[in-house]
């Protein structure tokens, strides 16, 4: 099975593997339970929708639409306010690359807050993508002696550097292999998203996953509807609901629009470089070109396109 | 028509069979609707709250319900242990008492499908993970196997133990033909299930201390000494508490088989710590966290020693013919077994694993209150289940209540005239 899909791209409707008569016997059989579920709590439209939606990739593309309306309607009756909910494709001829400079990295973390306040993550419980890892100069990479919870007066420390660890976007993610349900998947450029009207939430891509990067809505999650940010992606930052699993998306509402990651965009020390590994003219081909990389974990044929660099 | 006439009177003598009892069974089944009803309280404060209700947090993001899992996968698996010696070997004494190993794999399994519901987000979203009606990503995940192979070794045992029982019932004997083929796929089923359980964390690239070629045979090993040994002691509390005749052969038997299957358990355990601590590479840090505590932090360590000092133990009473034949030696035995594979399953498997995380950070988890008083719960609902089962199918097992015989008779003052 391919693991990566797009219902658009494809010339059907649907446009994806799995479709005909499988997933109309499956729509038939999910609608009749989801029908009776409907029939004995009694909610209302929406409630029931909620409950029947299938899977992103087996939707078409009228589904799709559907599926956004009621998620704004939803979203406006939650905060009071208009939210975008969109759903850009992936980009044709893109696959988005990364690479971070850790000797210009400072652990200053505001791409961490930048992270947060551009991707509706929960405030309360915190929910943070950008893990920064204080490490130890003579030690090098070593997580044995990484501290996350550093926190000094002023940041770089003596005999300390920083590593940034989001989500790797690997190539072989481990976390798609495992989710039994087919909740998350790697789309064409590159990025690996979570459908979170389709997460079960039993966080076995959690396990899986060697990075740290994939987080929990262990509580209900709050966002104060000051800091929510309207502009957002079906498969990105919409607000998410209590237990699913959500992740970095490489800003996929910016990214696929042309613009930066908004970690990219923050960072002081430009230690963050992004752009199209198929495009020889990048940024990020230019370090690949230029500097030596190393992908971390490497030993787990991950396959990130997340790389780490030593600029100067 | 027959046969659905004779089913639904079945059905009908089981279920009133189900509701009478002395005393004794009475409060036993109180006690069990009364933590049952402690368990529900907790799952609905933990489905108000989410799951931060329970200890487990991004960095261990899986912990006791699952390590309860996979030690009841275990023991659901163990029912073949007494299943290949009575049915390859044709070993009469043990022979009757392989349905109740049967009846004993049911209701570890329903325990087992609790622990997972429990342990969900979305329990709402159940459905997405059933075959056909959601989406299932096969094979792909071993997640999705795990979903597949336990369902199938849950309907293959209530299968077996429901015709047997009815055939019990109507009198007539069992259609061997029938009977041996599903018998004998048990046992590579119950193999199975515990095998992909085995592989569901060791699979885990990320994981060095799941990713380990031994786990697969270790979880084998210590089911089938944990699944018999919960087994041995039911088997002479029915044997106090019923007709149902069981021999003195039969018991010393299978403690001897759970000998051999601890000895094995403690060598895997001992070749995986020799790997780990001789070759010492940076993946030891699981270990360490486990057996002697890492950077100040022991909380597994008592766990992981008393796991290990209870299995040496018990396998030492079940090795020496003179203390495996003697009652207190024997029970006592039970008790460490169990102990030490319910330890090591629950708090020495899961925790480890995640502990320390991807990144290096040490998350001291130890279950909560809340995830205590559900798992209680499951457990009441699970020995529920069993002792229904049994209520049920010790007289008609034994021939007492058939249905000529022991058709509800009049004279039972269940329904007073009015």
């Amino acid at each position: 099975m391919s693991e990566t899909q797009d219902p658009r791209s494809a010339g059907s409707p649907a446009g994806c593997e799995g479709c005909g008569s499988g997933t109309s016997r499956r729509a038939f059989l999910g609608t009749a339970v989801a029908a009776v579920a409907g029939a004995l709590v009694g909610c209302n439209n929406d409630h029931v929708e909620d409950f029947l939606q299938h899977n992103f990739r087996e939707l078409s593309k009228a589904e799709v639409e559907e599926m956004i309306a009621r998620l704004e309607r939803e979203y406006k009756a939650q905060f009071g306010r208009e939210v975008h909910v969109g759903n850009e494709p992936p980009l044709p001829g893109v696959i988005f690359g990364y690479a971070l400079d850790l000797s210009r990295c400072i652990g200053c973390r505001r791409c961490v807050h930048a992270c947060v306040q551009e991707n509706n993550q929960s405030r309360d419980p915190q929910i943070q993508w950008i893990r920064v890892l204080q490490l130890d100069k003579e030690e090098g990479v070593d997580l044995r002696h990484a501290d996350q919870y550093y926190d000094p007066p002023e940041v770089p420390e003596e005999g300390h550097f920083y590593m940034p660890v989001q989500c790797q976007q690997c190539k072989k993610p481990p976390c798609v292999k495992a989710c039994p349900v087919g909740a998350t998947w790697r789309e064409k450029d590159g990025i690996v998203v979570v459908d979170y009207n389709w997460c079960i939430g039993c966080r076995y891509c959690m396990a899986a996953c060697p990075y740290g990067a994939r987080h929990f809505n262990w509580g209900e999650p709050h966002l104060p509807v000051e800091d929510l940010n309207p502009d957002t992606h079906l498969l990105g930052n919409r607000p998410r609901p209590k237990g699913v699993v959500e992740k970095c998306t490489f800003c996929i509402q910016r990214t696929r629009k042309g613009r930066y990651p908004a970690c990219v965009e923050i960072c002081p020390t430009g230690s963050r470089k992004f752009g199209n590994l198929l495009d020889p003219q990048s940024e990020i081909r230019y370090v690949l070109e230029n500097k030596r990389v190393f992908k971390l974990k490497e030993d787990l044929n991950t396959q990130p396109n997340f790389f780490y660099f030593y600029g100067v | 028509m027959d046969i659905l006439r004779n089913l639904a009177s079945f059905l009908a003598d089981s279920v009133r069979l189900v509701f009478r009892g002395n005393r004794a069974y009475r409060i036993w089944v109180a006690v069990l609707l009364v933590l049952m009803a402690a368990g529900g309280l907790a799952y609905a404060n933990q489905l108000r709250h989410g799951l931060i209700a329970t200890h487990m947090r991004d960095q261990v993001s899986w912990g006791f319900y699952i390590g309860n899992f996979t030690f009841l996968v275990g023991v659901a698996a163990a029912a073949i242990m007494l299943v290949i010696p009575a049915y390859v070997y044709d070993w009469e004494p043990i022979k009757e008492i392989t349905i109740l190993g049967e009846m004993l794999a049911i209701a570890a399994l329903v325990m087992c499908l609790g622990f997972v519901m429990v342990d969900i987000g979305r329990p709402d979203r159940f459905w997405h993970i059933m075959p056909l009606v959601g989406r299932l990503n096969w094979p792909q995940s071993m997640l999705a196997w795990d979903v597949l192979v336990l369902n199938a070794y849950l309907l293959l045992n209530w299968f077996v133990v429901t015709y047997l029982l009815y055939c019990a019932y109507t009198g007539k004997h069992y259609i061997k033909k029938l009977v041996l083929p599903l018998v004998l796929l048990s046992i590579p089923m119950a193999v199975s299930i515990h095998t992909v359980t085995a592989y569901l964390y060791n699979g885990l690239a990320a994981r060095p201390f799941w990713n380990s070629a031994i786990l697969a045979p270790k979880f084998l090993a210590s089911a089938f000494c944990s699944g018999p040994a919960i087994l041995l002691i039911l088997l002479q509390i029915l044997r106090k508490t019923t007709p149902l005749r069981i021999k003195d052969e039969a018991i010393f038997k299978v403690a001897e088989l759970m000998a051999y299957t601890m000895g094995f358990n403690l060598f895997l355990t001992a070749a995986e710590a020799f790997k780990e601590f001789y070759s010492n590479t940076e993946h030891v840090v699981f270990s360490q966290y486990l057996y002697f505590g890492l950077k100040g932090h022991t909380t597994l360590v008592p766990y992981a020693w008393a796991s290990v000092a209870c299995g040496l133990a018990a396998f030492l009473l079940f090795l020496i013919p003179k203390t495996r034949t003697n009652w207190v030696t024997l029970n006592l035995g039970c008790v460490l077994i169990y102990s030490s594979v319910y330890i090591e399953k629950g708090m020495g498997l899961i925790i480890p694993g995640l502990t320390p995380d991807a990144l290096g950070e040490i998350y001291e988890y130890r279950p909560s209150t809340t995830e205590i008083f559900v798992a209680a719960g499951i457990f009441a609902t699970g020995f529920l289940v069993f002792t229904l089962m049994l209520k049920a199918a010790v007289p008609i097992m034994l021939g007492q209540h058939t249905m000529g015989k022991g058709h509800p008779a009049p004279a039972e003052p269940l329904d007073p005239a009015p």
